[in-house]
């Protein structure tokens, strides 16, 4: 290797290890006991892996109410969000109407919208409909949240099949809603199931807004609600602060690695961020 | 969002609406508006109404009273007047204009030399580069932000311990998040860190598209590498590198979550951005007239970076149809 080659060697392995390095903190110190974690000198991985931070996270009060909030919310927002929006991807993708181009540049803007810009209003119209610390409300915010993003990637994966399919099902005798469901629809599974695992992340991860609209009852917050309070939960212990931030994080690093790998990383990018 | 200018690119042919000619008005005909009605009436309830709700509260007395009893009085301008007269807005503002920059340009320098070094790795440590990034990318926001708590502890922070190890003295038990520049340097770094994967590995796909051919003519006509740079590969990538740096405005100007866990706008005010200080203002003073106005120049503020993309991805939709 010539000299060029070892230094950018070098350089890239830097890198590297500076990113990945506090992600890889995080699984360490998770499984690290409590005194390897105040040791004067950080060891660099557990020497004596435990499990106990991870039972202690999982044992905190209401652990497992904030995850089964945290999987409805997303869950029941993406659903929502999907049905929603496969009916206007159809449209916009199989059909010719007026307003159409009116209707894509709507959506192209809601996907921009200034989110942070509305916590306050949020706020205020959950409390005046009496929606504050209701589930209902978050999902509603995390359903458009979500919608945008969903009707554009569904379009573009629903334009991608061609109308010749539909149209022979229809010339063998099938009707519209029949070749939609029999052959558009099995088509069209992998693109719902990206689309969908992509609003999963977003919402899965949402936090301004559930730190707003979730305000008196406790029982009603979410996970990243719950991270973001450690202090109150767990005070000064490290391990069991990474343990819950490692289960909190799984769920999305095991989605996008899997996305990742069939999707490719083009369609990612804005779904993730934002 | 980036994602929508990335969809693939399908085989464009409309299917004109199935013509049953007999009739005179169609059926099909009302179809297309049938189903985009659930979307239209979810983003009237859930994104313009709360938007024209801020804007109205934004000329009101909207305060605790207001709030609890109802029957807000309209204000007239009075808010954005108490707030472009308070020196404390323009702190704020000046404050979050820095914020922008100095992370933007950190986020493009780091990322173009990532996605260069990429380009020129072997394929086993570009993988392994490539892998890291995106591990880096989908580690969720507020993950990450309890992570770097941890990261910059003043006591059994592994941050502390290695600046002490290379013979930094004085950060012995140093506390980050008491001291307003550190505080404000612990979020340059985690937002950083988490904006450098989606960058980096967006100009790297945009790097492999150009061929290989010019950059060859380039060295045989004597090309240095920083000219190939400035002559070949920033003008092919310039409407890259202008989609990466207005999405990386976008997103660090009204970035809130990081800001509001780390440090909730302090230690005083030293980290209150634009969207901080609107939240702020409205909850914490109960000043929700305020924070409104806050809010609506934010927006009018992010508008003119926003108008940019979506004429961005207009044009796109034009160019695929």
């Amino acid at each position: 290797m010539r000299a060029g080659g070892i230094a950018l060697n070098a350089a890239a392995a830097a890198v590297l290890v500076v990113m990945i390095f506090p992600v890889y903190w995080m699984f360490a110190t998770a499984f690290k006991p409590a005194a390897e974690i105040q040791a004067e000198t950080p060891s660099l991985w557990p020497a004596h892996p435990t499990l106990e931070h991870f039972a202690a996270a999982v044992g905190a009060d209401g652990f497992w109410t904030f995850w089964r909030n945290s999987l409805a919310v997303t869950g029941a927002a993406v659903l929502l969000a999907l049905a929603v929006s496969l009916l206007s991807a159809f449209a916009v993708a199989r059909m010719r109407w007026r307003g159409r181009g009116a209707f894509i540049v709507m959506v192209f803007a809601a996907q921009m919208a200034p989110w942070e810009a509305l916590l306050v209003p949020m706020f205020i119209i959950a409390r005046d409909t009496e929606l504050l610390d209701s589930l209902a409300m978050l999902t509603g915010v995390y359903f458009m949240i979500t919608l945008p993003f969903t009707i554009v990637t569904l379009r573009g994966f629903l334009a991608a099949i061609p109308v010749e399919v539909e149209e022979a099902a229809l010339v063998d005798g099938c009707t519209r809603p029949a070749a939609f469901r029999r052959v558009v629809f099995p088509l069209l599974a992998p693109g719902l199931m990206a689309t969908s695992l992509f609003g999963f992340i977003t919402a899965w991860n949402e936090f301004a807004f559930v730190n707003v609209l979730i305000i008196k009852d406790q029982d009603k917050r979410t996970l990243p609600v719950w991270l973001s309070s450690f202090r109150d939960v767990f005070g000064t212990d490290w391990g069991a602060t990474m343990a819950a931030a490692t289960l909190f994080a799984l769920p999305v690093l095991l989605v996008f690695l899997f996305l990742q790998r069939r999707v490719g990383a083009g369609m990612i990018t804005g779904a993730v961020k934002g | 969002m980036p994602a929508a200018t990335q969809a693939p690119a399908p085989p464009r042919r409309r299917q004109e609406p199935r013509a049953p000619t007999g009739r005179r008005r169609r059926p099909g005909d009302l179809w297309p508006y049938l189903l985009i009605a659930p979307a239209v009436a979810g983003g009237v309830f859930l994104l313009l109404y709360p938007l024209l709700r801020a804007a109205t509260i934004s000329f009101q007395r909207f305060r605790m009273g207001e709030l609890i009893r109802g029957g807000a009085e309209l204000a007239g301008l009075d808010n954005y007047r108490e707030l472009l007269a308070a020196e404390e807005f323009w702190t704020v503002t000046l404050r979050t204009f820095a914020w922008t920059a100095v992370n933007v340009v950190l986020i493009v320098g780091i990322s173009t030399a990532v996605a260069l070094m990429l380009a020129r790795l072997g394929r086993r440590m570009r993988v392994a580069l490539m892998s890291a990034l995106a591990l880096v990318w989908a580690t969720p926001v507020i993950a990450a932000t309890t992570i770097f708590q941890w990261l910059f502890q003043s006591e059994l922070g592994v941050v502390n311990w290695l600046l002490v190890g290379l013979g930094l003295d004085s950060f012995q038990g140093y506390s980050w998040f008491a001291d307003g520049r550190a505080m404000f340097g612990v979020l340059v770094a985690l937002v950083v860190w988490q904006s450098v994967p989606f960058a980096a590995l967006t100009l790297y796909a945009g790097l492999t598209t150009i061929p290989a051919e010019l950059y060859e003519s380039a060295r045989i006509d004597g090309g240095t590498g920083r000219q190939i740079f400035t002559r070949v590969t920033f003008p092919i990538l310039r409407p890259m590198f202008a989609l990466i740096t207005s999405l990386e405005v976008i997103w660090v100007f009204k970035c809130f979550p990081q800001i509001w866990v780390l440090s909730q706008g302090g230690p005083g005010n030293a980290t209150t951005t634009l969207p901080v200080y609107a939240f702020k203002v409205a909850r914490v003073l109960h000043r929700y007239d305020l924070g409104s106005a806050v809010a609506m120049l934010t927006v009018a503020v992010l508008a003119v970076a926003l108008v940019g993309n979506l004429r961005r991805m207009l044009r796109q939709e034009g160019a695929e149809s």
